[in-house]
């Protein structure tokens, strides 16, 4: 298919743009296949770019010949374009509306985009199982490196490497996935150095109404625990839901078949409801009339800040099982693709130092988000303003990166990276030139010859000049444990996203600015002192011969 | 002291408010003090609450462990004692009753406070901040406003200062005639003059107009404010009750202007609650914030419910209103409620804050409360509960005060001095009762009371501890950039102010604070700068010569050394597991205890004893 088929309309003149919080831009509007420009062809002023990709929905009006788009964005933002000539507007909205839901993967924008800068070091190579294992065994040799999913038969969200107990083979591991919701067998999230305890994840077990159970599975899990000890099983479910899950065949793990695990069942909501939560939230951000009240009882109505704390309780207990009861876990849902992760991973950065490293953040994202199957692709197909039915979107991972935002402003100087990367990793999610976050599973993207064909994110971003936007100046390593409060008085609206377009930044981010300069300055102190320190000894370590009679 | 029965209980457990932790103390009780030390001896954690502090004392039902004591406190702390023996705390409990109703102002510790001060120290302290002075600096007196010392023996207006300025036409016959028809006798009078447009910022309080009364001096008076402003043909009068309010003041007497007998005056009402319904609304807000295991919809439901932000916001509203009213249309306004102490200084406190970036520094931002707040007779007293009072004339109207201008300081992270810490301590000792400044209902019964001999000031006492309350981020370039702050009043910018209203609760506080982190960081850049000077002293000495700092910029250090590995024992400061109570781990097998560090810091507002 040609993009030109779908584009009537190909340049419009005299096209006013109006945005939040910036004057209004009149100029040419242009269409291609995969953006929508907007440029005054004056010196100084930018010119728009927005990826169709980006574009979540499209309102048109009409007053007189003069035609308005109103243009919401996949990144929250919504933009106005007045256009001149009613056949020219019309024209314009049917394209963008053509344009920014193509169906094909193949078509979208990543297949096409060739990067203007050097790839010195290729993301795709960045995060393999088999580094990340190297590193787990030099701290235990219990695990091991199975292929048994290598064709992704097994199961097929599942990467082909996988990191289970040493002592089950791949013929129980067959037969533990065929216990499990999508054949999602338990296997190793986290090994938590300090006392040897493990994080596992799974799908729910298919347990349904007449009990069924697997020997098998049992085993499995069983041999993650030291002797004679106990393990908990966290379901993200609560335990009416997990019942109700019996009746199409999933369930739980019942206490008699696993007598050495403590279930727990905690509230997070499934991915449709938060749809549902993130629409609302969206709705009440962005109308400007409301009073107080209304505001308050909005926010409260979209459930939005009882998500984030309900996840990020859930992560926190989990991680007390593993550093404060010196317990092993077991972490999982219905799927094991949505809440499990949001939880595993949120865990992790509570526990482990690593994880809060730009680095070891992107290993994680690449290790709980994108290798352990969470179905980007479906869940990121829409944002806030999909007018449609929701069919499969949820908003799990930017209600992961809320949490992670939460928990960096409760420690704001225990993470390398700052507000601007967690911003930067939603708005790649859902619309992107780079490919990371296309498909949803690793099967999908090999498939598509992702590593061949397209350019990963982590080649982006982790180039020096990129990196540097995303740096916290106040950043100093610490290898501690960091509990969050999870109080609803420490929970905030997390602005930089849902107000983002709805308020003037200035003064917050010469503050900040400001706030960095005083860090810079203090740390070019440092090395000046430092290196004047080392020039006086030097000097005074030549001059003792002489002094010495 | 001779109401105290039992000066001292050991075994006493202090109670977490939010979560099932508990320690082991001993209480002590002291003429001013109410004192728990922890029995641990390596981290023993001390608590002093002053006793002018506790707002209320309540002794629960016995339990097993013994008898629980709950306080209260005006700075939103709330401890929680189980004393073993129940006759030990009814000895504690009557005395603190006894102790925490003084009866007359001599008992207040401001008289009995010393901070080792002699008397000149104590004089100049006082001597700090001068308000003829600040009305100089706005430029007052001028060719249309004068010093009047009409009110030099208070007896025009006892709740005024003895110094007013008014407008040079108002003579005295009707300043009298116009204070006999105000509540109070509180009549106009200059508060702010914003010099760039000659425009004035008048208080008074109500007119006793009725249905129909109508007095002549009065009119004239507001016709010499009018006049005094070449800049506009009009003036502003706001109103800043909501309508109905005002209307029924009507029925006794009172009321509001009547348009048709004021030439040229613009009339507004503004709709700020009553004294009445900020006391409630605080009220809810604090047991909602204090529930324990709070529920996100219970905290939002809550929040609306109290309808704190809300007022909070009308109080902005107003203040915008009035600055936008001054800078943009170079109009004067003159601002009453009812009696013009309470809603009057809010507005006219936070709009002169909004336009004058003076009082957005330490010592602007004394000189204004010393302004608006207590020589124009705000009843602190009353309000503050400071002497056995009447409960229905204590209200939080000074703490929104506090309040909007931190919201103001979220919006504008440049555009301040000090930081929130500065606003919490002026907080905290508007209750402690421990300086003079605040005692008393206005400056006649202040000089009664002599305190400027008898007790300090709490603004020298700040100023000599002022390195911890700068905000370390203000730019006073911002403020000449743009003098006058243009907040925006949409609803989702006004946040729950968890640093004052749960200041206590540590848990709930971010772990690692950015403010602290970087006045340290400005504190050792002294340090370093002074390193770096000695250390090119010394090089010198060999003969060598070393650039200047400034424009070196040595290469950025990208990865930071790592940190020696600190054992897996420690937690960040106040951050553990089990505080936060993440969920109940029922019969959790071989849970350990785990080390709480609670160190207090700046931020929880401190006692100096």
């Amino acid at each position: 298919m040609e993009f030109a088929e779908l584009i009537k309309t190909p340049r419009v003149d005299g096209v006013v743009l109006h945005r939040p919080f910036m004057p209004t831009v009149e100029g040419t509007l242009c269409l291609t296949g995969h953006h929508l420009i907007l440029s005054s062809r004056q010196d100084n002023t930018e010119e728009l770019w927005l990826l169709h990709a980006n574009i979540d929905s499209t309102e048109k009006r009409f007053v007189g010949s003069l035609g308005t788009i109103i243009v919401k964005c996949k990144d929250l933002r919504v933009i106005q374009l007045d256009i001149p000539g009613m056949e020219e507007c019309l024209n314009i909205a049917s394209s963008i509306e053509a344009l920014s839901t193509l169906d094909s993967v193949s078509l979208m924008y990543p297949f096409f985009y060739r990067p203007l800068f050097e790839v010195i070091e290729d993301g795709w190579q960045l995060f393999v199982p088999e580094e990340a294992f190297k590193d787990l065994e030099s701290m235990t040799d219990e695990w091991r490196l199975s292929e048994v999913n290598k064709d992704f038969s097994v199961c097929p969200s599942y990467p082909s490497l996988l990191t289970v107990p040493k002592d089950i083979d791949d013929e129980s591991l067959c037969k533990a996935a065929s216990f499990r919701h999508g054949g999602r067998f338990p296997v190793l999230s986290y090994y938590h150095k300090k006392n040897g305890m493990v994080m596992m994840r799974a799908a729910q077990p298919l347990t349904g109404t007449n009990g069924r159970r697997c020997k098998e599975d049992e085993k499995l899990i069983n041999a993650t625990l030291c002797a004679g000890k106990r393990g908990y099983i966290i379901d993200t479910r609560t335990i009416a839901v997990a019942q109700q899950a019996k009746a199409r065949g999933g369930g739980f793990e019942q206490e008699a078949n696993y007598p050495q695990w403590r279930r727990i069942h905690k509230a997070i909501e499934r991915s449709n409801v938060l749809q549902e939560s993130l629409i609302k939230l969206v709705e009440a951000c962005n109308d400007q009339s409301h009073s107080m009240d209304r505001w308050l009882s909005k926010l409260e109505a979209s459930n939005w800040q009882s998500n984030v704390k309900e996840i990020l309780t859930t992560a926190c207990l989990a991680a007390q099982c593993i550093d404060r009861e010196g317990a092993s876990v077991l972490v999982h849902g219905t799927e094991g693709t949505d809440s499990t992760l949001q939880v595993t991973s949120l865990a992790q950065i509570i526990l482990d130092p690593a994880c809060r490293t730009i680095r070891g953040f992107e290993a994680l994202i690449e290790r709980e988000w994108l290798q352990a199957g969470h179905p980007f692709h479906q869940r990121c197909a829409q944002s806030a303003y999909s007018n449609g039915k929701p069919r499969s979107e949820a908003p799990v991972f930017l209600l992961f990166l809320d949490c992670v935002w939460q928990i960096l402003r409760q420690f704001p100087c225990s993470f390398q990276f700052n507000e601007n990367f967690l911003i930067m990793l939603f708005e790649h999610a859902y619309a992107s030139q780079f490919s990371t976050f296309l498909g949803n599973s690793v099967a999908e993207r090999v498939k598509l010859l992702l590593s061949q064909k397209t350019v990963s994110l982590w080649s982006w971003v982790n180039r020096p000049q990129e990196l540097e936007r995303f740096l916290n100046p106040l950043y100093e390593p610490n290898n501690l444990v960091i509990w969050p409060s999870v109080a609803p008085q420490s929970l905030l609206l997390w602005e930089g996203v849902f107000l983002r377009w709805n308020r003037s930044t200035k003064c917050l981010d010469e503050a900040y600015q400001e706030m960095a300069h005083i860090i810079e300055y203090n740390k070019e102190l440092q090395n000046k002192v430092n290196s004047l320190r080392r020039q006086l000894a030097q000097l005074e370590t030549e001059d003792s011969p002489l002094q010495t009679p | 002291m001779e109401h105290i029965r039992t000066p001292k209980v050991e075994q006493v457990k202090l109670l977490d408010r939010f979560s099932n932790k508990s320690v082991t103390g001993t209480l002590h009780l002291t003429a001013t003090h109410l004192i728990f030390v922890e029995s641990n001896s390596t981290s023993a954690q001390e608590i002093w609450i002053l006793h002018h502090h506790i707002a209320s004392v309540e002794k629960l039902s016995l339990t097993t462990s013994g008898c629980p004591l709950l306080i209260q406190c005006r700075n939103f702390r709330l401890v929680h004692f189980v004393i073993p023996r129940e006759r030990d705390c009814h000895d504690i409990y009557s005395s603190l009753l006894r102790l925490l109703r003084p009866v007359s102002y001599d008992e207040l510790y401001a008289f009995s406070y010393n901070p080792k001060q002699n008397d000149q120290e104590r004089e100049e302290g006082w001597q700090l901040i001068d308000l003829a002075a600040e009305f100089e600096r706005m430029g007052v007196p001028c060719d249309q406003w004068q010093l009047t010392d009409v009110n030099r023996e208070y007896k025009v207006c006892k709740t005024y200062p003895r110094d007013l300025y008014v407008p040079i036409t108002a003579s005295k016959p009707i300043i009298v005639g116009s204070s006999k028809f105000r509540s109070k006798g509180r009549f106009p009078v200059l508060t702010y003059f914003y010099q760039e447009k000659k425009a004035a910022v008048c208080r008074c309080s109500q007119p006793l107009s009725g249905f129909s009364a109508r007095c002549l001096e009065d009119e004239h008076m507001l016709q010499a404010i009018s006049k005094a402003n070449h800049n506009s043909r009009y003036i502003y009068v706001m109103d800043t009750r909501p309508k109905l309010n005002a209307l029924a003041n009507r029925a006794a007497g009172k009321g509001y202007e009547n348009e048709d007998n004021y030439s040229n005056i613009r009339f507004q009402f503004v709709g700020i609650e009553n004294i009445h319904v900020m006391r409630g609304s605080l009220q809810k807000l604090l047991e909602v914030v204090g529930t324990r295991s709070l529920s996100m919809t219970d905290y939002l439901v809550g929040l609306e419910n109290s309808g704190w932000l809300r007022h909070i916001k009308a109080i902005m509203d107003a203040a915008i209103f009035l600055a936008k009213a001054v800078t943009v249309e170079g109009a004067s306004v003159l601002v009453h409620c009812s009696d013009g102490w309470d809603r009057t200084a809010q507005v006219c406190a936070l709009g002169s804050l909004l336009m004058d970036p003076y009082y957005r520094t330490i010592k602007g931002f004394m000189v204004l409360i010393e302004k608006d707040w207590i020589s124009f007779g705000h009843k602190f007293a009353d309000r503050c509960d400071q002497l056995d009072p009447d409960p229905k004339e204590v209200s939080p109207i000074f703490t929104q005060f506090l309040e909007c201008v931190w919201q103001l300081t979220e919006q504008f992270p440049q555009a301040f001095e000090f930081s929130e810490w500065f606003l919490i301590q002026i907080h905290e000792h508007v209750h402690s009762c421990q300086f003079g400044n605040f005692l008393g209902n206005s400056q006649r019964q202040r000089e009664d009371l002599q305190l400027k001999e008898r007790t300090y000031s709490l603004w020298a006492h700040l100023l000599s501890e002022k390195q911890n309350y700068l905000n370390p981020l203000f730019s006073p370039s911002v403020a000449e950039s743009h003098p006058v702050l243009e907040p925006s009043t949409q609803a989702y910018h006004f946040k729950f102010w968890r640093n004052m209203y749960n200041q206590y609760d540590r848990s709930m506080h971010p772990r690692q604070s950015i403010l602290k982190h970087v006045l340290t960081l400005q504190e050792s850049k002294r340090e370093l700068e002074g390193t770096v000077q000695a250390l090119k002293t010394k090089l010198q000495k060999f003969g060598v010569s070393t650039s200047p700092l400034k424009p070196q910029t040595p290469p950025r250090e990208r990865s930071l050394p790592p940190r020696p590995h600190t054992g897996g024992e420690r937690t960040v400061e106040g951050s553990s597991a089990t505080e936060n109570g993440y969920g109940e781990l029922m019969g959790s097998f071989g849970s350990k205890n785990e080390p709480g560090v609670v160190t207090l810091e700046f931020g929880v507002a401190r006692m100096t004893c």
